[in-house]
């Protein structure tokens, strides 16, 4: 099967498959070749190094989007049990780029919810490719609702390029239902975590992207704006999207250094797809403890809490006599 | 979001009318609705509203508050807050120049104006944004601004307005300028638990992240005439799906045909609806 690279791994997967080969030669006993798959082994670990240890800002944006990338689907299976899909904004229709429902985490009764994007072609056609019409996000605020309604913590996972761009996400009111899902958030009386698998992309991930805690996998991002959307608005296309991406600061280490994002979950060399069960292992962790911190908050103060938290978010300079009026 | 596409559209505009206008300056302004020749001083009377076709010429959150507000009863607040650059963004300039050109064209330190003032002797506290300060674009400063502009409503019990023109947040505080849509709008829904009127105003244009938060909050929205009120860009629509869209999509008339907004006033009116309105909302 022909694997899916970028140009900046695309030397390292040559020598995969060409071990890959070796292997198969050898297996089949025609040669006797294992110094050389040994020796190619070991090229292959030093390249791999060269390749994966010190990533480009555009780098991680590309194994972000990366078509093998774990994605919410799996996250469900790898973390939860007892998972029941919830449909439908009981308005216009089931919008299929948004999932949530109940689910156990352990012998925790949560609510999960998040963007689905797809793992092959069929189901990101399905899934309109993780991008949201406002009546995905109005079935988030439902989940929401009956999350705080039955005081189930609230599991999210944030996956999107962005909300959906077209004419009848603007006629059923996009920007409102982003808006109320947002102010839906900040009221919550339940524990709210946020983990950024994926793409993380402006006000469509926003949505359902904030909260006690926000968790990020090291190679996924979070943006005011896809690094696209950036280099063709700010400088006109001229410069690429690469460029935009290195100012736009949107990598998890950026963001916890500025205070935005509290935990970043490692990944294997190379992307969570190389090793997807520990990631996924990885972040459930994460996020049983942050449960466990959260739910010896008092349920009265967790919104306070978490206004509180969004309160901080500042970097502004004032001189003193405007903060005595 | 797209905070560009407006920006990019008005510079045009800017420059393709300031080429048509063959009348001296100062005394006369083409209409760029409908071309006739307009007598500045009558323009201004008329809260610079086109008399022939209604055009709502752009106008600064002074001319707003002037409009809005009781004469003489505005009390701006935090007018020193400023960027601090967090992210020490360079785009096709630096942010810092970007930032100290919008303060010498609109004498402001940043896109919102907000303070008390009065509506028909009623007290208020109102926050208007600057589309001339970079596109209006939402950054740490105007998303401070705008939720300590609520927030000093719901303490004080009383109505909040705000006006926006925006292309939405601000790119070059990257991820601070997102959060800043969370920020305003957790404390709309303070405001709003605390049983009080929040009226928001949406000119042309209001987009992206200020429309997808606190903006379309409000108990009652009113858009100016035809102004462009929208999430994505027509531009990015248009290329995600790669038609042409319909003539009047996401004007105010679009959007109050599709339910998105409760009126279209124009301005000579506003302050009078608004003042109705909050009679009925029992402050």
């Amino acid at each position: 099967m022909k694997r899916f690279a970028y140009d900046f791994e695309r030397p390292l997967v040559q020598l995969e498959t060409k071990l890959d080969e070796m292997k198969r030669l050898e297996s089949a006993e025609k040669e006797d070749i294992a110094a050389d798959i040994c020796y190619l082994e070991e090229q292959i670990q030093k390249l791999r190094m060269r390749t994966y240890s010190k990533l480009t800002t555009w780098q991680k944006v590309q194994l972000a989007r990366h078509p093998d990338r774990p994605k919410m689907v799996d996250y469900i299976e790898a973390i939860f049990t007892d998972f029941i899909e919830l449909h439908g904004d009981r308005a216009f229709k089931d919008d299929s780029s948004i999932t949530g429902g109940f689910a156990r985490l352990d012998d925790e009764k949560v609510m999960i919810l998040g963007h689905q994007k797809g793992r092959n072609t069929k189901e990101n056609i399905a899934w309109n490719f993780g991008m949201p019409n406002p009546e995905g996000y109005r079935k988030a605020i439902r989940i929401m609702r009956l999350a705080d309604k039955f005081g189930l913590p609230l599991i999210t996972f944030v996956d999107t390029p962005g909300a959906h761009p077209g004419i009848g996400a603007e006629e059923r009111g996009q920007a409102v239902a982003i808006a109320e899902s947002i102010m839906e958030l900040s009221q919550l009386k339940v524990p709210v975590i946020v983990s950024v698998i994926g793409e993380g992309g402006s006000g469509g991930a926003l949505a359902i992207g904030f909260g006690d805690r926000i968790i990020m996998l090291e190679n996924s991002y979070y943006s005011v704006i896809t690094p696209e959307g950036c280099a063709s608005i700010l400088w006109d296309g001229e410069v690429s999207a690469e460029r935009a991406a290195e100012v736009l600061g949107l990598t998890a280490d950026k963001l916890l250094e500025l205070g935005l994002v509290d935990t970043i979950v490692k990944e294997p060399l190379g992307g969570a797809h190389h090793a997807p069960a520990l990631v996924a292992r990885n972040l459930k962790k994460e996020i049983v403890s942050a449960l466990d911190e959260l739910k010896a908050v008092g349920k009265e103060s967790l919104a306070d809490k978490r206004y509180e938290k969004l309160r901080s978010i500042g970097h502004y300079a004032e001189p003193i006599k405007t903060l005595t009026k | 979001m797209p905070i560009g596409d407006w920006f990019k559209k008005e510079q045009k505009d800017d420059a393709q009318s300031a080429e048509k206008r063959a009348v001296p300056d100062g005394v006369w302004e083409k209409c760029p609705g409908c071309n006739e020749a307009l007598f500045i001083k009558e323009l201004e009377r008329n809260h610079m509203v086109c008399s022939k076709c209604d055009y709502h010429f752009p106008i600064s959150a002074q001319q707003r508050i002037d409009n809005l507000t009781d004469h003489g009863s505005f009390e701006e607040l935090w007018a020193e807050m400023h960027s601090e650059d967090p992210l020490h963004f360079i785009g096709v300039k630096a942010y810092t120049m970007s930032l100290d050109k919008a303060k010498k064209t609109t004498g402001l330190q940043d896109a919102a104006v907000c303070g008390r003032a009065l509506i028909d002797g009623r007290r208020v506290v109102l926050g208007v944004i600057d589309f001339k300060f970079i596109g209006g674009s939402m950054g740490a400063v105007v998303g401070e601004k705008i939720t300590r502009t609520i927030e000093l409503a719901t303490a004080e019990e009383i109505p909040v307005i705000t006006v926006s023109s925006s292309g939405g947040a601000r790119m070059q505080e990257g991820m601070i300028s997102l959060m800043q849509m969370a920020k305003t709008s957790a404390a709309v829904a303070r405001h709003s638990a605390a049983g009080l009127p929040y009226i928001s105003v949406m000119a042309n244009p209001t987009t992206g992240g200020v429309t997808a938060s606190f903006a379309t909050l409000a108990d009652i929205i009113i858009a100016e005439p035809r102004a462009l009120i929208g999430f994505a860009g027509p531009r990015v629509i248009e290329q995600t799906i790669k038609q042409k869209l319909p003539k009047d999509f996401q004007t105010a008339e679009f959007n109050l045909q599709h339910g998105q907004i409760d009126m279209i006033v124009d301005r000579a009116n506003m302050k009078r609806t608004i003042s109705r309105i909050i009679d009925y909302m029992g402050s």
